[in-house]
């Protein structure tokens, strides 16, 4: 009963990998079964241009999974460094790049992903690129918070003074201390990419069309809410489902590994 | 607090570039990307003076940051209007519709926050971890049509969007403020169970205080310091949620005018919509500070 996050979150990472695997045909138009229920041949009944909701569904995951899989390596990757120089030299170093994590928080939620995605054009590639250009600030305090810290602690001393090289110290002898916190970070900032990346594509600047993303599904479903409530309500419980799972298992992560905010 | 004030102008400084920026990341030309191909050059040559795009970039940003600091935003490439009129047209809208969600997160999150604290590990206590957990996992694009479905569609209680009657503001405002009250509540409840534990909470109850009291006047007081931090941060969610919300219900504010200005290429607006709502974020997180110091007297005399 506990591990119900992790079930579900491979649950979707299965059934995504599967449909990648064998051709659903998600985009496959069927006329005669425009906003059809869920029915025999059709689990999830299908939408307003007869395409099949369930394979769309697993295809939207699929898209949604990579976006958190490549923006999560690239941010993780930048602001950890970021932090960790930040941390370790401190100064002017550490001045200047708080200063520009001030500016990139200044601009609230996804506001600045909005904005730069809007500007760079829709499609999968710029959604991506603009999450990876404001996601990396709370790897960066973070990392840079528990560096700084970490640095006055005697192992880290004792390895200075036997002239350990400074990416030594920063990867081998700071970096293994931090992995607890910046993993329970890491999971939290998973469900806030799902998320993110169905808000763009809600409002149209993520994945184009006839591909699907289930932020453009809910907004197709929004539309025949009246008539077709199944569609919405599939694609809402979905992304429901998924984002609760990695908010939960963050939780229980944080609790496991004994992390405070 | 000098310190403080002084503080915000290299973020404001930095916000101001960060939208100069995001206009001049347009791929290729933006004159041509906003425009369209159907332009004449003579249009062209207008809007590329008008932006100021004939210059050094140095000299641009320096150009933007006069104007802005004197109230210019722009003028708007679809609707050729000042966009500060635009604005000031919106800004109403989007504020009337965030002070309401803000009272409804408050008057459900603080309290039902407290009684998660004082009945942990209860019904109640489990009852309200649920639901902020499940709140917290839906965004504002799938609480906003569900509560669209129940109350406007199935029960016809409200309308489905738009601001023509009073009670249209109804819907957005649940969809923006129960997000906020999640929030409110775990935190409510994480700060008031803190709290409780304190020495000062067994010597109220020692004296023979009413146990309201206890909680209300001596605990609730202590336990708030967190929930303000927290409320100023999450006021800025608030903002960025409108664009969303507006969106879903078409409540005409800042967000959609946003949304609006992305679908027509109108990057002047779009851009303008990003700063103002930045630079209110920025400010109210000063303000936050500033009733912070208010309310504790600890950080207004160790600073």
């Amino acid at each position: 009963m506990k591990r119900w996050p992790i079930v579900v979150l491979f649950l979707w990472i299965f059934a995504a990998g599967l449909a990648a695997l064998i051709d659903l045909k998600p985009n496959q138009i069927n006329l005669d079964l425009i906003l059809a229920m869920p029915q025999n041949h059709h689990w999830l009944g299908c939408d307003d241009l007869g395409r099949e909701i369930l394979p769309r569904l697993l295809s939207g995951a699929q898209v949604s999974l990579w976006v958190v899989l490549v923006v999560t390596l690239v941010t993780a990757t930048v602001g950890i460094s970021l932090g960790l120089i930040s941390g370790y030299y401190g100064g002017m170093v550490d001045r200047t790049l708080m200063q520009i994590t001030d500016v990139f928080l200044a601009f609230p939620g996804i506001l600045l992903a909005i904005a730069f995605a809007a500007v760079l054009g829709a499609g999968l590639n710029n959604l991506i690129l603009a999450l990876c250009l404001t996601s990396w600030v709370g790897y960066a305090r973070l990392t840079r918070a528990q560096a700084l810290s970490m640095r006055q602690r005697q192992h880290v001393m004792a390895a200075e003074s036997l002239g350990a090289s400074v990416p030594r110290i920063m990867f081998k002898h700071m970096l293994p201390l931090l992995a607890a916190p910046l993993l329970v970070e890491a999971t939290y900032s998973m469900a806030g990419l799902v998320i993110a990346e169905a808000s763009l594509s809600f409002l149209g600047l993520g994945i184009q069309a006839p591909n699907a993303s289930w932020g453009a599904m809910l907004r197709d479903g929004v539309r025949y809410m009246l008539v077709a409530p199944h569609y919405v309500l599939a694609v809402g419980l979905s992304l429901m489902s998924l984002v609760l799972a990695v908010n939960v298992l963050g939780d229980q992560l944080r609790d496991r590994l004994d992390v405070r905010n | 607090m000098l310190k403080r004030l002084l503080g915000t102008i290299p973020v404001i400084f930095g916000v101001l570039l960060l939208t100069f920026v995001l206009v001049h990341s347009i791929p290729g030309d933006p004159v041509e990307v906003m425009l369209g191909e159907s332009a004449t050059s003579a249009d062209r040559e207008v809007l590329r003076q008008n932006l100021g795009l004939d210059e050094p970039l140095p000299i641009q940003f320096f150009q933007y940051v006069a104007k802005v600091a004197q109230g210019d935003l722009g003028v708007s490439i679809h609707s050729k209007k000042p966009i500060v009129d635009l604005l000031a047209e919106r800004l109403p809208a989007t504020i009337k519709l965030a002070a309401l969600a803000l009272m409804i997160a408050i008057s459900i999150g603080v309290p039902l926050g407290i009684v998660a604290a004082l009945k942990v590990d209860r019904w109640a206590d489990n009852l309200a971890t649920v639901l902020s957990l499940t709140v917290s996992a839906m965004p504002h694009f799938w609480l906003g049509p569900l509560l669209m479905m129940v109350f406007a569609l199935w029960l016809g209680l409200l309308p489905v969007s738009g601001m023509d009657a009073n009670t249209s503001i109804i819907l957005p405002a649940l969809t923006l403020g129960f997000g906020l009250a999640a929030i409110l509540t775990r935190m409510t409840r994480a700060s008031m169970l803190e709290v409780l534990h304190e020495d000062f909470i067994r010597t109220a109850r020692a004296k023979g205080l009413p146990e309201k009291i206890v909680i209300l006047k001596h605990a609730l007081r202590a336990a708030l310091l967190p929930i303000v931090t927290v409320l100023g941060l999450q006021l800025g969610s608030l903002l960025a949620g409108t664009v969303i919300t507006e969106t879903v219900f078409a409540w005409d504010g800042i967000g959609r005018l946003l949304v609006e200005s992305i679908e027509k290429r109108d990057y002047p607006v779009t851009q303008a919509c990003v700063l103002v709502i930045a630079l209110t974020y920025v400010f109210v997180n000063l303000l936050t500070d500033i009733i912070y110091t208010r309310i504790d007297p600890r950080v207004r005399f160790s600073s």
